[in-house]
């Protein structure tokens, strides 16, 4: 048996013939192929002698239906022979579904102006944002509807759900928030102690760390901890649902994914924010804390003292009512995206990273806006 | 040329394509087969029944080495898939096509793309030729002639299940897989499917493995029938064998309502077309 399949064209009386042997099957298919395109129609009879063919398969049939599809379409005279009834039946089979199908879209017609081409982009990425920035609204405010429905006892909360959800995102999240939060209280607070040292201030080290952690880092960081955890978890969990078609079996049973599925996450999130913005607070002044301890020679009895003289309650309230509003964006940016999924498994992977990297996005600017707000309110 | 072409010479009756002896499965503590024996004759059309539950898919699965079993064997083309090398199991996953029950096609890819993702995995072929072969495997499968650029999102459960089909054959495979191929089709799409099934199989000598609830469909194509219950293969047989066979299972299916149904149908089918 040979390994290969060919094509050996010989002259014949007034013809060509053609003596296809081997295996012709999709294995040997790109010789064969090639051999097919060196055969151009030139108007003379072409016979195709299939006698010594061991295989043949859908592929080979198909080679030797488009060499006598072309020779006849040019006019040749085109027999084929040689070949048992399965081989004919296999051939004709192949030839009733020579029919033009469309393989790939068309390339959309080609406008090569590079500054029509840029405005068209910024057009459609300046749309998209706006789009995408009004159906987040718009699943705001539904998510907020069904919440205020929930909060005066029109709507069941699922108590399970939240409880579960607070796990998965509170409880859950405490080692990792936790020992982010203490090791960037203590990169704070050496550092500022380097720069402090110059002027003979490193005393001064302890109300650097108590304002910029209470009021800032420490609700920062847990709330992009929690967003990168949390949000990404949100989208991808509802975004499966909804490729599984699981979105549609609830609404049909008469459960609304709002109160099921999103409600629960959004109060578990918020309330979960909070106690975890506190938690990350006091991770970070313990780190601070232990740094002032073993470098400064500052006793905790003394480094808290001064903590409580320096920082106003102001701050910590501020940073605690940050939190839960964080924790909210957080929640409804992972179910929206989540809500968003169409389609096919690549569509999952895209909308958790919008929800991730929009969910942060909206966090940094709203704590930008927090800051001037309150800035503007006195609280300096 | 001396013989049918596809079938590498030999094709004495009775050439065994997969024997499963003595085949354990289970889940934990649930046990779905136990001392399971069936042969898969080369070239045949081997229908597999069975109730819900009885461990079709598994058995499928397992033949496919997707699931390990817990006992027995399993050969596939005379090698044991259990003690095979990974260049051997490759090389017999080129030779088997499978059809999953939702047609498992690859979500981000469309469905020409979907047919070409076996040839470009194990051949190097030129893209005009891939387009050109995957062009006329999605009309076998009797698929419309814009489907091709689409999207499997963009399909229905049917038009999912032919694209399916048509990946699966797109290396015209020796043993073919499919389980249930024709649920969730309309009945003219579902003979459709059948026939293309047979002539592939008269053609091409394809071996088929099918998993089937349609009495239809076991009439019009297959060889053989293997009926799945109480954890192993109780009885392979053809119909009428299987019309005889006395066990309550099988006495119910073929002769509730709706397999006299299909059974009348098909002997009058047999009857017209008798004098021709």
């Amino acid at each position: 048996m040979t390994e290969t399949a060919t094509l050996a064209v010989t002259e014949e009386g007034g013809g060509r013939l053609v003596r296809a042997a081997g295996k012709l099957t999709i294995a040997h298919l790109a010789g064969i192929a090639a051999a097919r395109s060196a055969l151009v129609p030139d108007g003379r009879k072409l016979t195709i002698d299939l006698t010594d063919v061991e295989r043949l398969d859908t592929s080979g049939a198909w080679i030797i239906h488009t060499l006598k599809r072309d020779f006849e379409a040019a006019g040749a005279e085109t027999h084929i022979v040689g070949c048992t009834s399965d081989t004919e039946r296999l051939i004709n089979e192949v030839a009733a579904n020579d029919t033009s199908m469309k393989v790939r879209e068309p390339r959309a017609r080609k406008l090569n102006h590079r500054i029509y081409l840029r405005l068209v982009r910024i057009g459609e990425a300046a749309f998209h944002v706006a789009h995408g920035f009004g159906g987040f609204l718009a699943f705001l405010g539904q998510t907020l509807l069904v919440l205020g429905g929930t909060l005066i006892g029109r709507r069941q909360l699922r108590w399970n759900a939240v409880i579960h959800q607070m796990e998965a995102v509170g409880v859950n999240a405490l080692g990792i928030v936790g020992l982010l939060s203490f090791l960037v209280g203590l990169v704070l607070a050496q550092q500022g102690e380097v720069q402090l040292a110059q002027f003979g201030a490193d005393v001064f080290v302890v109300n650097l760390i108590g304002r910029s952690t209470a009021r800032e880092l420490g609700i920062l960081l847990t709330a992009i901890m929690v967003a990168g955890r949390s949000s990404s978890a949100f989208a991808a969990q509802i975004g499966s649902m909804k490729l599984n078609e699981e979105i549609d079996a609830m609404t049909t049973i008469g459960m609304s994914p709002s109160e099921v599925l999103v409600v629960p996450r959004l109060i578990a999130m918020v309330l979960m924010m909070l106690l975890l913005g506190f938690y990350g607070v006091v991770m970070a002044i313990l780190g601070g804390g232990l740094f002032c301890w073993v470098q400064l020679s500052m006793p905790p009895v003394t480094f808290f003292h001064r903590l409580q003289e320096v920082t106003p309650v102001s701050d910590l309230v501020i940073g605690l009512i940050k939190a839960p509003i964080f924790g909210l964006i957080i929640a409804v940016m992972g179910c929206f995206q989540g809500m968003q999924v169409t389609g096919n498994a690549e569509s999952v992977g895209e909308r958790t990273t919008r929800a991730v990297v929009e969910s942060i996005f909206l966090v940094i600017v709203l704590d930008a806006f927090f800051a001037v707000f309150f800035s503007a309110l006195g609280y300096n | 040329m001396q013989h049918a072409p596809v079938q590498d010479g030999k094709d004495t009756e009775g050439d065994i394509v997969i024997r499963i002896r003595g085949l354990e499965n289970g889940f934990g503590k649930q046990v779905v087969h136990e001392d399971l024996d069936l042969d898969v004759r080369r070239g045949e059309i081997l229908g597999v029944v069975g109730g819900s539950g009885t461990g079709k898919s598994v058995l499928m699965r397992t033949i496919l080495g997707l699931q390990q079993q817990r006992a027995g064997t399993i050969e596939v083309l005379g090698q044991d898939i259990a003690s095979i090398d990974a260049a051997q199991t490759k090389d017999i996953r080129r030779r088997c096509g499978v059809l999953f029950q939702d047609g498992a096609l690859f979500t981000s890819l469309t469905v020409a793309e979907n047919i070409q993702v076996p040839m470009r995995e194990f051949f190097d072929l030129p893209p005009a030729l891939m387009d050109e072969i995957s062009g006329f495997k999605v009309s076998m499968a009797g698929l419309p002639a814009d489907a091709g650029p689409k999207f499997p999102s963009q399909l229905s459960g049917g038009m999912k299940k032919r694209a399916g089909l048509a990946r699966a054959l797109a290396l015209d495979p020796q043993i073919l897989f499919l389980d249930e191929p024709t649920s969730g089709l309309d009945p003219i799409s579902a003979a459709g499917f059948d026939e293309l099934i047979k002539v592939l199989k008269e053609t091409l000598g394809l071996t088929v493995f099918l998993i089937t609830h349609d009495l239809d469909t076991l009439h019009a194509i297959c060889d053989r029938v293997a009926v799945l219950a109480d954890k192993h293969v109780i009885k392979v047989g053809t119909i009428p064998e299987l019309l005889t066979f006395d066990h309550p299972w099988v006495r119910e299916y073929f002769s509730g309502p709706r397999g006299r149904a299909a059974l009348s149908q098909n002997s009058g089918q047999t009857k017209t077309m008798e004098p021709a």
